[in-house]
């Protein structure tokens, strides 16, 4: 099968779709035309720019670029686990917890389905090592980011029950425990609803993005299997350390509860 | 007997203070915003502190936290609850306090939230006695109730106190209440806790 390519008409036929809903935004007084024209904006151009990118870095596999390249991955995604939290911990640890739990699992799951799973040679190969840590990434920043807010919100809003608990003589872990494991669930829940609902709503993005570039389908259900267990287990695994390890430094080691950490 | 003793014990702009509290009945009082329910925290181990709090010659410090706050009953002015029912708070079934509390056994099954701030005091109190605190340490315990239910629960703590000679600290702004139930009296005035006539 051959793919259609894309001319610069076609997408601007797209663009006039944006334009027209700014437009309409604007008559409505929604006041979301500038946010939605900056943010087509970026679309593009940081497409485009990672488009660049990608192109160089696949036309030389090395490493070193792969590895930053990552890394400035990861580090974008912390800043956004951290700017989505209403209440997080005050300095390092703000930026810190999400980006460390986002890296010890992203970074692991990944380079376990590119050896074991998917087998690449050499086994960072950018043309699955970057998109599959993309989409690791993208996916957990969401759950991490949900489960810390609602680790700290929560335990701002129930200091006065998580104090009761402490003073019945409950450690920390059972006086939070309520807490921490609605956060997880509340991280989880998109991606466990996301595989229930996998095919029979929507066709997920990568699968669809492969069948329109030609891909037989069996193919690219396959891989679509394969990323929504990767993402499934990396948000999983990512949320309930972030949330443990969030959980934990709620208080000190006399186990009192320090909502002063919070910023 | 327990005895409590504060070394050198203060809490943020409270002067420190050195006290030794045996089975005794101590009021605290103090303008709002004067520190009381700090320095009562501070006892529980719930903030930081400088100086020793210990009970029986045991240090706050050297001792698990969680332990500690079974030892040092702390209630604080506001009860707080985490699960729908009543029942769920307790840690037995049957709590032996409830009738001196003029509650009825089958509260335990009651919802909270429809509980009136009198009826969750007074079972707070009853959740806390249960656990057999060495100590207690009351935050105007009476300050949401009716004048029947403030005598049951004088007499209930009374009579805990003397049972296992407790040594009690209670936080009261009430004249008639501290003259009624204080064997020393205390009184924030400028950061400094001192001890007053009764």
């Amino acid at each position: 099968m051959n793919v259609i390519s894309l001319s610069t008409f076609d997408l601007s036929m797209a663009a006039l779709l944006i334009i027209a809903l700014a437009g309409l935004s604007l008559l409505l007084k929604l006041g979301l035309a500038k946010r939605i024209t900056i943010a087509a904006i970026r679309t593009v151009v940081q497409l485009l720019l990672i488009g660049l990118v990608l192109k160089e870095l696949f036309a030389q596999v090395n490493l070193v670029w792969i590895t930053l390249l990552s890394l400035l991955m990861l580090l974008i995604a912390g800043r956004e686990v951290m700017a989505r939290q209403q209440r997080r911990f005050g300095g390092l640890w703000g930026y810190g917890l999400g980006t460390f739990s986002m890296f010890i699992s992203s970074f692991t799951l990944t380079v376990y389905a590119l050896i074991v799973v998917i087998g690449t040679e050499p086994w960072y190969t950018p043309q699955y090592s970057i998109p599959l840590l993309g989409m690791m990434l993208g996916n957990t920043m969401t759950g991490v980011a949900l489960a810390l807010d609602k680790l700290t919100t929560h335990a701002w809003q129930q200091r006065n029950e998580i104090e009761a608990r402490l003073i019945l003589g409950q450690d920390w872990k059972t006086a939070v425990g309520d807490i921490t494991k609605d956060s997880v669930r509340i991280g989880m829940m998109p991606m466990i609803n996301a595989m229930a609902a996998a095919g029979l709503v929507s066709l997920p993005g990568m699968m669809t993005g492969q069948i329109l570039s030609g891909t037989e389908p069996m193919e690219a259900v396959k891989y679509q299997i394969l990323i929504m267990f990767l993402i499934t287990a990396g948000t999983g695994f990512s949320t309930m350390l972030a949330t443990w390890i969030g959980a934990r430094h709620l208080f000190d080691d006399r186990q009192r509860l320090r909502l002063d950490r919070l910023s | 007997m327990a005895i409590l003793q504060l070394n050198h014990f203060s809490v943020l702009a409270l002067k420190p203070l050195n006290l030794e509290l045996k089975e005794e009945f101590i009021c605290l009082s103090g303008a709002s915003g004067a520190g009381k329910s700090l320095f009562l925290r501070a006892i529980a181990d719930l903030i930081d502190h400088q100086g020793e709090a210990s009970l029986d010659a045991q240090k706050c410090s050297e001792t698990n936290p969680v332990q500690w706050r079974k030892w040092v009953g702390f209630l604080p002015a506001e009860s707080a609850w985490w699960k729908d029912s009543v029942g769920e708070h307790f840690s037995k079934e049957y709590n032996q306090y409830l009738r001196q509390l003029n509650l009825p056994e089958e509260c335990m099954s009651w919802d909270v939230s429809r509980c009136s701030t009198g009826e969750k005091q007074r079972l707070a109190i009853a959740r806390l006695l249960e656990q057999q605190p060495k100590v207690l340490l009351l935050d105007e315990p009476t300050a949401s109730l009716d004048p029947a239910s403030v005598k049951a629960v004088e007499s209930l703590i009374k009579e805990y106190a003397n049972e296992f000679d407790t040594p009690v600290i209670w936080v009261s702004h009430d004249q008639l209440q501290i003259k009624r139930l204080a064997d020393r009296r205390f009184k924030i005035i400028n950061n400094e806790i001192s001890e007053v006539e009764v």
